[in-house]
């Protein structure tokens, strides 16, 4: 078996939507029926072999090749399986993914793995805002599972995020962890201003001294015991933070957001 | 069967299903991971009255324990999930959490999990953080030295308490120093425990007593100041009998450490007092595990 693979044929104008393109959507589909499937994009629908050459028989090991940045919904409701994009990725990458694995070799654009599960998204670019984050209107982001960006991301990663790991080997842009209720990010690179803005609980794990709201309260430097069980479960990742020598257990640790109800926490680096 | 002059009763150990769990305590270093180790595990040697039988495992190398600092393995082992899991609770609650630099984790999987520190981060009065790390729960309980970290829940297994035997010999010493013997090699035997003081009891019991109040008492049998005036087990050369009882996670684990066990005191051998191994049972009508020594040490 050699994975079922859709190789771009040209860039359409309009933005499309993939979300029929997932793994437990076609199992058990024939070659023809897949070529057949219909995806949206603007008013029009365009069946999947008007915009792609397929080959390959494994629909539990996808490949997307010459991606770029309008191929939306990539992965949405993956439930198994693993998605792999050679290119870049457009927005709504691995929504509300339930089980299984992502990996985008170029850059993601907005809300990628927005309200996701569980599972892994690899991102080796950079991405949009609203990484991990909760859709408009939305109380609750990610829930679960591990993202991984290689690059830098936009603003508010992790809003509302409930449960889950994101790490983060780039930048942050501003309100990094912002309204966070739980979970874990963690940023190698800078991150930008309001971090942690209006989190209830969860972690904003830190390389960088931030410049920090007036409501987050410095609460001194300490050595952390669950720091090394943390980074020991990063060791299997294809990631930096899977250096042991990037490890560390001492860190100064300020709780917040005071506004909220200040049981977050920022731990930075010393 | 006599080994090396010792004589292997054709006798068995009858042993009962008990419920057993593990946990590993770590600390700055091994010195206060054995003190909490020893506290966890103190008062516990008999479910009789302590409500649980524990003891010390192992020594653990910082590469074998979740945080990387010098640990050490516990087990307990109760006759229920209820009281086991009741057990483990109140002695993390006072034994682990109170102690100096250390961290508590699960050192078992599979069954229904029992909690460790899933109700102790309440003493963190609303200050307590989880953490969900690789599928697992830490509980971050804020405490005067710093943190102490504690996994939420740990395992619980079928396993078998009760597995015993007796060395009889010609002096208390030399019973002492062949159980010694016995127990620093058994120590070596991963998944059991010896839960009685030093691993040794000298105070043996039968079922029943002639007073109604105790379900239990001394072995008269075995005693050797009773020689002359019970239905004895003794020859007129024993001067004092010591036994060694065994919990374990299994049946062959239990085998295991008993035959290295008795050929430690069958190594010391009649040169050195000792005469005969037996086995306490209760006519094999109560437990189901049952222990043959001649088969053990075949």
């Amino acid at each position: 078996m050699s994975a079922l693979t859709f190789t771009l044929k040209h860039r359409p104008d309009q933005r499309v939507d993939l979300s029929p393109l997932v793994c437990h959507n076609l199992a058990g589909k024939e070659i023809a029926e897949i070529a057949a499937l219909e995806l949206q994009s603007g008013k029009a629908k365009l069946r999947v072999d008007s915009l792609f050459k397929i080959s390959g028989n494994d629909p539990q090991n996808i490949v997307i090749k010459n991606s770029f940045g309008k191929l939306d919904f990539i992965g949405k409701d993956l439930h198994g399986g693993s998605i792999r994009v050679e290119g870049d990725a457009g927005a709504y990458l691995g929504m509300g993914m339930q089980s299984g694995s992502i990996r985008v070799t170029g850059n993601a654009g907005l809300y990628a793995a927005c309200e996701m599960k569980k599972g892994t998204i690899e991102i080796d670019g950079n991405t949009g805002d609203f990484l991990g984050g909760a859709l408009p209107g939305n109380k609750m982001g990610m829930k679960g599972g591990l993202i991984l960006v290689k690059g830098n991301v936009g603003e508010r990663a992790g809003d509302h995020m409930r449960r889950g790991t994101i790490l983060i080997e780039g930048n942050a842009g501003d309100y990094c962890g912002s309204r966070m209720t739980a979970g874990t990010i963690a940023v190698m690179g800078q991150v930008g201003r309001y971090a942690g803005y209006a989190m209830r609980r969860g972690t904003l794990l830190l390389w960088n001294q931030p410049q920090l709201s007036a409501t987050f309260n410095d609460c001194g430097a300490h050595t952390l015991g669950f720091l090394p069980i943390l980074f020991a479960s990063f060791k299997n990742l294809n990631t930096r933070f899977a250096d042991a020598a990037v490890a560390f257990n001492r860190v100064r640790r300020y709780a917040g957001d005071m506004a909220e109800t200040g049981r977050g926490e920022v731990l930075v680096k010393l | 069967m006599i080994i090396n002059g010792v004589t292997i009763d054709a006798t068995f150990a009858e042993a009962f299903p008990m419920k057993a769990t593990r946990a590993i305590i770590t600390a700055q270093n091994e010195k206060w991971a054995m003190i909490s180790a020893q506290a966890m595990t103190g008062f516990a040697t008999s479910v009789i009255a302590c409500g649980c039988e524990a003891g010390i495992e192992r020594v653990l190398d910082p590469s074998e324990t979740p945080d990387g600092r010098p640990g050490v393995s516990i087990m307990i082992f109760a006759m229920g999930g209820k009281g086991l899991a009741k057990q483990l609770e109140t002695r993390a609650g006072q034994c682990v959490l109170t102690s100096p630099t250390s961290a508590l984790f699960a050192g078992i999987d599979g069954g229904k999990p029992i909690p460790l520190g899933k109700n102790l981060r309440y003493f963190g009065d609303g200050f307590q953080v989880s953490k969900v790390i690789g599928g697992k729960r830490y509980w971050r309980i804020p405490v005067m030295d710093g943190e102490f970290l504690t996994e939420a829940t740990t395992g619980q297994v079928d396993a078998v308490g009760g597995g015993n035997f007796l060395v009889l010999a010609e002096s208390q010493p030399q019973a002492l120093a062949a159980c010694e013997a016995a127990i620093e090699a058994m120590r070596k035997v991963p998944n059991v425990i010896m839960p009685f003081p030093g691993g040794v009891v000298r105070s043996g019991s039968k079922v029943g007593s002639k007073y109604k109040a105790l379900g239990a008492s001394t072995n008269d049998a075995f005693c050797p100041t009773l020689k002359g005036m019970t239905k004895t087990e003794l020859s007129p050369e024993i001067e004092s009998v010591m036994e060694i009882v065994i919990d374990g996670l299994t049946k062959e684990d239990i085998d295991k450490a008993m035959r290295v066990g008795i050929q430690a005191v069958c190594d010391l051998g009649a040169a050195n007092g000792i005469k005969r191994i037996s086995a306490g049972n209760y006519g094999g009508k109560l437990g189901p595990f049952h222990f043959h020594l001649q088969e053990i040490m075949a």
